[in-house]
């Protein structure tokens, strides 16, 4: 094969996704009536499939194409598989909601279709160049739908703060990048292991932190996290639950790979951040929370948290930490699409609603909504034998194996805080005088919501699979 | 004097803690946190294409191509949003961006 066909074939889920995304573009200019979304959301999620699919083909050993920039690895492929479950679930979740807030413009499809290329390219980076190119697709299709409500003020107001935040994250990110660059004297990923290895000069080391506080903004971990409460608030709630699935895993994914093969070398210098970052995000996810009355803002914190619980696993450094992170992303991706599916489905009359206080006595109104979302509530709390508890016994297995039993038991306690504030949202459920009666949802967030639960409630009966997979993964990595 | 490495180095610096500073400081208008944002791509890619001359290596030189074709894109999108936001809001100044706390 040549070098040009060896590499589309290596990146074929990513040239899908963008053909897709072009396609379905000049579709829905010419076809669609009004810019209504048409037949537009149904064909991008044929495009994801299509595009996940792919990546059960030719799996094989670690392939880098297009000139060092890119590289197809099993690691990738795990988590460009989970990124493309969250965009699918995402729009399958945001059809009915769109409609009924009459924002079913035709260009939603197509940027979550864009944004989740970037996604893919980020997550299989192998140069800075690369990695700084996806960031930015990424991020700069997510500016649009964080704001993709614009006749409403606080959709506008999440999507300019998140945009201003972004732009100074990526602002530093690049300035480390231009640091690593010029002491290191190269961009590639490889070349900076080998450079930096055992001694890193003040740049390096300079370059180091920038990076990973650019990274650390797109992760949403304190002290970066400012603009998540604000932005799920504000934005449409399928695009919350879109932040709050596939743009984690690809900046967690891209978090791990930097640091474990562009800096095995210095890992006194990054451990230190990462277990740093990872205590702050466990106590301000398990606090913060307590006090708050709107769900989605409950869940942007709770996310803070859970993105602390997992940079727990990447803190031990090990190839058990690593796996430890994968299974947690995976379990973690079913729970948030779960509980949004739930969230989706808070709608008295034709309004959504997002207050706590609205579900009270659900488990009178609805049982089987109640029974399920407690099944979130409690699998995120990390309750056994739900999948959350499975979660972290991963990652804070590894963080004893390699020796950090504060960051364990800092870990432990944040989690039993945080149990607090799932168990409130369950004994509102089922303690608490109803209130008004939920209209019914539409069969796919009902299906969604469903499925997910089912999934957390009987993974502890077969774990295997996910644990060989991402057994797989970590090895890859190393 | 020669101007070395160094001096390009420290100009850059100072540019992006100005850019910095003029993101976290600033209290009136969001036009200038845009301004801020470009001031900090502009310090980077000082920084690039002075590594790059001094190593005489093109790599930096072709990564500040795309910070700048990234940079117009991004400014592009930050003054759409910024619209759809005065037109709901009819203002544009940071202390009035509060509808959401806590």
């Amino acid at each position: 094969m040549t070098s040009l066909s060896l590499a589309l074939a290596h990146s074929l889920p990513e040239v899908t996704l963008a053909l897709g995304a072009l396609s379905l573009l000049m579709l829905g200019v010419f076809f669609a009536k009004d810019g209504r979304d048409w037949i537009i959301s149904e064909l991008a999620i044929v495009v994801l499939g299509l595009a996940f699919l792919q990546l059960f083909l030719g799996i094989g050993p670690k392939v880098v194409v297009w000139d060092g920039a890119f590289v197809d690895d099993t690691y990738g492929r795990f988590m460009k598989g989970l990124a493309l479950i969250g965009s699918l679930v995402t729009l399958i979740l945001s059809m009915d909601y769109m409609r009924r807030e009459k924002i079913d413009q035709f260009e939603f499809p197509v940027l979550v279709l864009l944004a989740t290329l970037g996604m893919l390219m980020l997550i299989s980076a192998q140069n800075l160049m690369a990695l700084y190119l996806g960031l930015e697709l990424m991020s700069l299709a997510l500016y649009v739908i964080a704001a993709f409500h614009r006749d409403n003020v606080r959709a506008s107001e999440a999507g300019l703060k998140y945009f201003a935040l972004g732009a100074l994250s990526s602002g530093m990110m690049l300035y480390g990048a231009s640091l690593l660059y010029g002491f290191a004297g190269t961009v590639s990923f490889e070349g900076l292991a080998a450079a930096i290895k055992g001694h890193a000069t003040v740049g390096v080391v300079f370059g180091l932190v920038f990076v990973l506080a650019g990274l650390a903004f797109k992760m949403s971990v304190v002290p970066f996290h400012m603009w998540t409460p604000d932005v799920y608030e504000g934005a449409p709630t399928p695009v919350t639950a879109f932040f709050a699935s596939a743009a984690k895993m690809a900046a967690v994914a891209i978090t791990v790979r930097i640091i474990m093969t562009a800096f095995p070398g210095v890992t006194a210098q990054w451990q230190q951040i990462i277990i740093f970052i990872a205590i702050l995000s466990m106590a301000l996810g398990s606090f913060a929370a307590i006090g708050q009355t709107n769900i989605k803002r409950l869940m942007a914190y709770s996310s803070i948290g859970h993105m602390g619980f997992a940079l727990v696993g990447l803190a031990a450094g090990t190839q058990q930490g690593v796996q430890g992170v994968l299974v947690y992303m995976a379990i973690y991706l079913v729970m948030t699409l779960g509980t949004f599916a739930g969230i989706l489905s808070m709608r008295v009359g034709d309004t959504y609603v997002e207050k706590i206080s609205d579900l009270s006595g659900l488990a009178r109104t609805n049982g089987p909504m109640a029974f399920f979302l407690a099944a979130m509530m409690l699998s995120l709390a990390g309750i056994p034998p739900l999948a959350g508890f499975f979660a972290k016994w991963y990652v804070f297995n590894a963080a004893i194996q390699a020796n950090l039993y504060p960051l364990a038991v800092i870990g432990v306690l944040s989690s039993v805080v945080a149990c607090f504030y799932y168990l409130r949202i369950v004994k509102v459920m089922y303690f608490d005088e109803a209130a008004a009666k939920f209209a019914r949802p539409s069969m796919a967030v009902s299906a969604v919501l469903m499925f997910a639960s089912l999934l957390i409630v009987f993974f502890a009966f077969w774990p295997a699979p996910l644990d060989a997979a991402a057994a797989a993964a970590a090895k890859s990595l190393f | 004097m020669t101007i070395g490495l160094t001096h390009y180095l420290s100009v850059a610096a100072i540019l992006f803690t100005l850019g910095v500073l003029g993101i976290i400081l600033n209290r009136k208008n969001i036009i200038i946190i845009l301004m801020s944002v470009e001031l900090i791509l502009l310090s980077v890619n000082i920084n690039l294409v002075a590594f790059s001359s001094f190593m005489g290596d093109l790599t930096g030189q072709v990564f500040s191509l795309f910070i700048l074709t990234v940079a117009a894109a991004e400014a592009a999108i930050g003054l759409a949003i910024l619209v759809t936001y005065y037109r709901n809001r009819g203002s544009i100044a940071v202390e009035d961006i509060n509808m959401m706390k806590g």
